[in-house]
């Protein structure tokens, strides 16, 4: 009950930063422009489109989930407000727990609004929707489980580190996470042993971000393949679970003088 | 058995300062500390003396070095005790996007109250003068709303005990006289009231008991009555324009002759010189405004336990006359 | 998580617990990433490739860092090409494509035009059989580093290897031999080639060339391969030859090679290159052990 009102609290509080309207207006701007792009060059308009769109969704999305989540915990150390809400009955891991909905409640708002400006400019270009475009539905319920993830990670570097540095590092966990076949290749083709047994490492420890991705697919009127769905929302949970403890295992150890 | 609303027993706090953590500042050195339930406790000392470290402490903000603390019997970490208990921390700083009412809401909500419950933040906001202004957002709030809306909000949940920072801080006289007032209101109503503070005049005003904190170290703990009571009492002497002749005269048994204007105080220690100096005064038709016995103060406790060498550079800005 | 009510375990346990809980979570992630990766199948990364345009369209979104970019496309080369050959299978769909994305990212990468020329000229189930594809990729490489003579050696190679046209082959060895540093075999090549196309003794020393200076292992290997192949058919020949002669000797075939053993034409049971026997069917040519390794289809 507790988590639920620091959530709601949290929610409402990002809700009114106006960095969110500037990103989300930018977003729904791009989605309205792809169309544009789409009638330069015959035959591709709805690829591009779709392509663009779903992009701009996942891009605009991670700069959202990056600025408010960096401000999640940090702010409130900074402001000194925290001080109040822990000597309230909250324990620790209620407080990250509820903030953490709060942001991803925000991020589901923010996705549900450019989602239905996706669709908007899908039925402007088509002028009609047909069954076959619910599976946008499901390239956007992964772009949703990506920004949880990252959400998770901002939230986790909120308690540590300055927001600044904050956003620095989960921007770069979320660009490495989307190379980390890459960099396990990597790892392979050194012929080293060691080198090897390390990127596996890391292979399973970074956050897998191109499981995620189905844009190309769905772009190329592929159907998402099922395992994905079993697959990827059992990989985000797990993954925001060992985040969420993470983060609560920090701040409980945190001092605020 | 009395039931003690704090307890602390040897409460150390060590801090690492340095980039090596190889420096230690000790913040706060074994501090015992017995608080009954009911009374109006005052922590004082001057800046840095420790209080706020203590206060934070006891609500698991920075967690204790060495030793342990009971509050209404219950160890530190129990969360259930929060819901009986109220923290005012110094300088408070609440959430700018809200207004007072949503704020005092939201805590609430904190606490499970139900709406019957909540019925009575209205009459909260009033007693503390925020009922006008219960819609404005907390960012348009001046020091002195902000302090009393952290009143408000340390009573949401009616707590036994309360533990306030520093409750009159940028508060001019009329929100002084009125956090006073709440406080004597909690004082009949027996809940227990620890504040901490370094203006003396209200730890003179309103504390059964007080303790003096200096450098982290518990330096003097008693019943304010028996603090104000002990040592030699003076007199002093107020006068309107005397001569020099008077003066000299006088001096021979004041212990220190202050000139304001057109006034002169004189102290006069020994009750047996008082007799001699009316005289001398009556003689020379000198004008005398009052006589009054002056009870040795909280300050000159105050003084004598930080030590007046320390007490001049802090103190002199802690000094509050009003 | 805890209720108001009852208050919390030892902390210093409950951390324990909390910690032991996410490694079990962080190692329950291995077994359903491996899922993931198992269906998604190996070319999860890299069928985009084929949605791409071409490398030019990804160049301006590298943001500077297109050889980085080129390195990752190269390595997925490798990888898609090894997983490709692991599987024992007959089609390099995406081999072009990533090919012309690493050398668009990247031109200078000369590997990737001599791995490419090779792998995309040999026949399936060794490579992608696109022997065309093969040379429009090194011509593009020529562009972009016109001093470098080896790209006209891979020239040379595929046409005498692959398109059996020695008389431009012979051309492609010419040119490569003026450019600075060409080895000074490349014009000897030139004029061996137009002279006598197809001798062994040519393909050995092409392929020699080519294992001896192998940016990779799977080059080399390759190379090897050949080499190996052209022995033995050089082995077979020179036995094939024999058995004629002691055919003609004997006035009747050979029944086995143990008899040219005994009759004093071989010291000992002759073996390929690989350390197999060589066999005599029953029509009296020399085949290769059914246990033999070596590969003749290469020679095709």
């Amino acid at each position: 009950m507790r988590v639920a009102t620091i959530a709601v609290h949290t929610f409402k509080e990002s809700v009114r930063q106006k960095v969110l309207y500037n990103l989300v207006a930018f977003a729904l701007l791009l989605i309205g422009a792809a169309i544009l792009f789409g009638s330069i060059s015959v035959g591709v308009e709805r690829i591009i489109l779709i392509t663009l769109g779903l992009t701009s969704i996942s891009v605009f999305g991670l700069l959202i989930a990056i600025f408010i989540g960096i401000d999640l915990v940090s702010k409130e150390i900074e402001r000194r407000t925290i001080y109040n809400i822990l000597s309230k009955p909250v324990s620790r891991p209620e407080f990250i727990l509820g903030k953490y909905l709060g942001l991803l409640l925000t991020l589901l708002v923010n996705t549900a609004v450019m989602t239905a400006g996706f669709y908007g400019a899908l039925f402007y270009q088509k002028h009609a929707l047909g069954l076959g475009d619910l599976v946008f539905l499901g390239a956007a319920y992964f772009i949703l489980l990506q920004l949880a993830i990252v959400v998770g990670i901002a939230l986790v570097f909120s308690c540590i580190s300055t927001p600044v540095l904050s956003a620095v590092y989960t921007f770069c966990l979320y660009v490495i996470g989307n190379f980390t076949p890459d960099l396990r290749a990597f790892g392979q083709e050194a012929h080293n042993a060691l080198l090897g047994t390390v990127s596996d490492i890391l292979y399973y420890l970074l956050p897998n971000f191109g499981n995620f991705n189905v844009i190309n697919q769905v772009a190329h009127a592929q159907k998402i393949p099922g395992y994905l769905w079993l697959g990827n929302s059992l990989y985000a949970l797990l993954y925001i679970a060992i985040l969420l403890g993470i983060a609560v295992l920090v701040f409980e150890e945190r001092e605020f003088r | 058995m009395i039931m003690l609303a704090l307890e602390t027993i040897d409460l150390t706090k060590e801090y690492r300062l340095g980039f090596w953590r190889n420096r230690v500042k000790r913040a706060l050195d074994r501090l015992n500390l017995r608080v009954e339930a009911g009374e109006v406790f005052g922590l004082l000392g001057p800046n840095g003396a420790g209080k706020t470290s203590t206060l934070k402490l006891l609500f698991r903000l920075i967690f204790p070095t060495s030793g342990s603390a009971r509050i209404l019997g219950k160890q530190l970490d129990d969360i259930s005790v929060r819901c009986r208990v109220a923290y005012l921390p110094e300088n408070p700083s609440f959430y700018e996007h809200l207004s007072a009412q949503e704020f005092l809401n939201y805590v609430a909500s904190l606490f499970g109250l139900s709406v019957a419950e909540r019925r009575r933040l209205g009459e909260l906001l009033d007693q503390l003068g925020l009922f006008a202004s219960r819609n404005v957002p907390l960012r348009r709030f001046s020091k002195g709303m902000i302090q009393r809306l952290g009143i408000a909000q340390a009573l949401i949940n009616d707590p036994d005990v309360l533990f306030l920072d520093e409750p009159m801080s940028g508060l001019d006289p009329l929100g002084r006289r009125e956090v006073r007032e709440v406080i004597l209101r909690l004082k009949e109503r027996q809940k227990t009231v620890f504040f901490s503070t370094h203006i003396l005049a209200d730890a003179e005003t309103l504390c059964d008991r007080v303790a003096v904190l200096h450098h982290g170290r518990l330096q003097g703990c008693g019943e304010l009555n028996t603090i104000l009571c002990l040592g030699v009492s003076t007199t002093e002497f107020l006068l309107e324009r005397p001569s020099a002749e008077v003066i000299t005269e006088l001096a021979t048994y004041a212990s220190s002759v202050i000139r304001t204007g057109e006034r002169v105080r004189l102290e006069i220690p020994e009750e047996s010189n008082i007799q001699g100096a009316l005289e001398i005064i009556l003689r020379r038709r000198t004008k005398l405004i009052s006589v009054n016995p002056v009870k040795r103060s909280l300050e000159d406790y105050f003084l004598q336990k930080v030590g007046a060498s320390d007490a001049s550079q802090e103190t002199a800005s802690a000094y509050d006359w009003s | 998580m805890t209720s108001s009510c009852t208050p919390l375990p030892r902390p210093r346990l409950r951390r324990r617990l909390c910690g032991l809980l996410l490694l079990l979570c962080l190692l329950a992630l291995i077994p359903i990433q491996r899922s993931i990766d198992l269906r998604t199948g190996s070319d999860r990364g890299e069928a985009e490739v084929l949605f791409l345009p071409s490398g030019k369209f990804l160049r301006p979104l590298c943001l500077g860092y297109e050889g980085l970019f080129a390195e990752i496309y190269w390595t997925r080369v490798v990888q898609y090409f090894g997983r490709k050959r692991l599987a024992n299978s007959t089609e390099f769909k995406l081999l072009g494509p990533l090919l012309q994305i690493t050398t668009d990212l990247d031109p200078h990468l000369l590997i990737a035009y001599h791995f490419g020329s090779i792998f995309l000229a040999e026949k399936p189930p060794r490579g992608a059989g696109q022997p065309l594809e093969a040379l429009a990729l090194l011509h593009r490489g020529i562009v972009a580093n016109p001093d470098y003579w080896r790209l006209w050696e891979d020239v040379g190679f595929i046409y005498y290897w692959d398109l059996k046209d020695y008389a431009a082959a012979a051309r492609a060895f010419q040119t490569g031999s003026e450019r600075p540093g060409a080895m000074q075999w490349m014009r000897v090549m030139a004029a061996k080639v137009a002279a006598q196309g197809g001798q062994l003794a040519t393909s050995r020393f092409l392929w020699s060339e080519i294992a001896r200076q192998a940016g990779n292992e799977q080059i080399r290997k390759n190379a090897e391969d050949h080499l190996i192949a052209l022995e033995a058919a050089e082995q077979m020949t020179k036995l094939g030859e024999l058995i004629a002669l002691y055919n003609s000797r004997q006035g009747r075939p050979a029944r086995s090679l143990q008899a040219l053993v005994v009759a004093g034409y071989l010291r000992a049971l002759p073996r390929d290159p690989s350390g197999a026997p060589y066999i005599l069917d029953a029509g009296g040519r020399v085949r290769l052990n059914p246990r033999s390794s070596v590969d003749l289809n290469l020679l095709q």
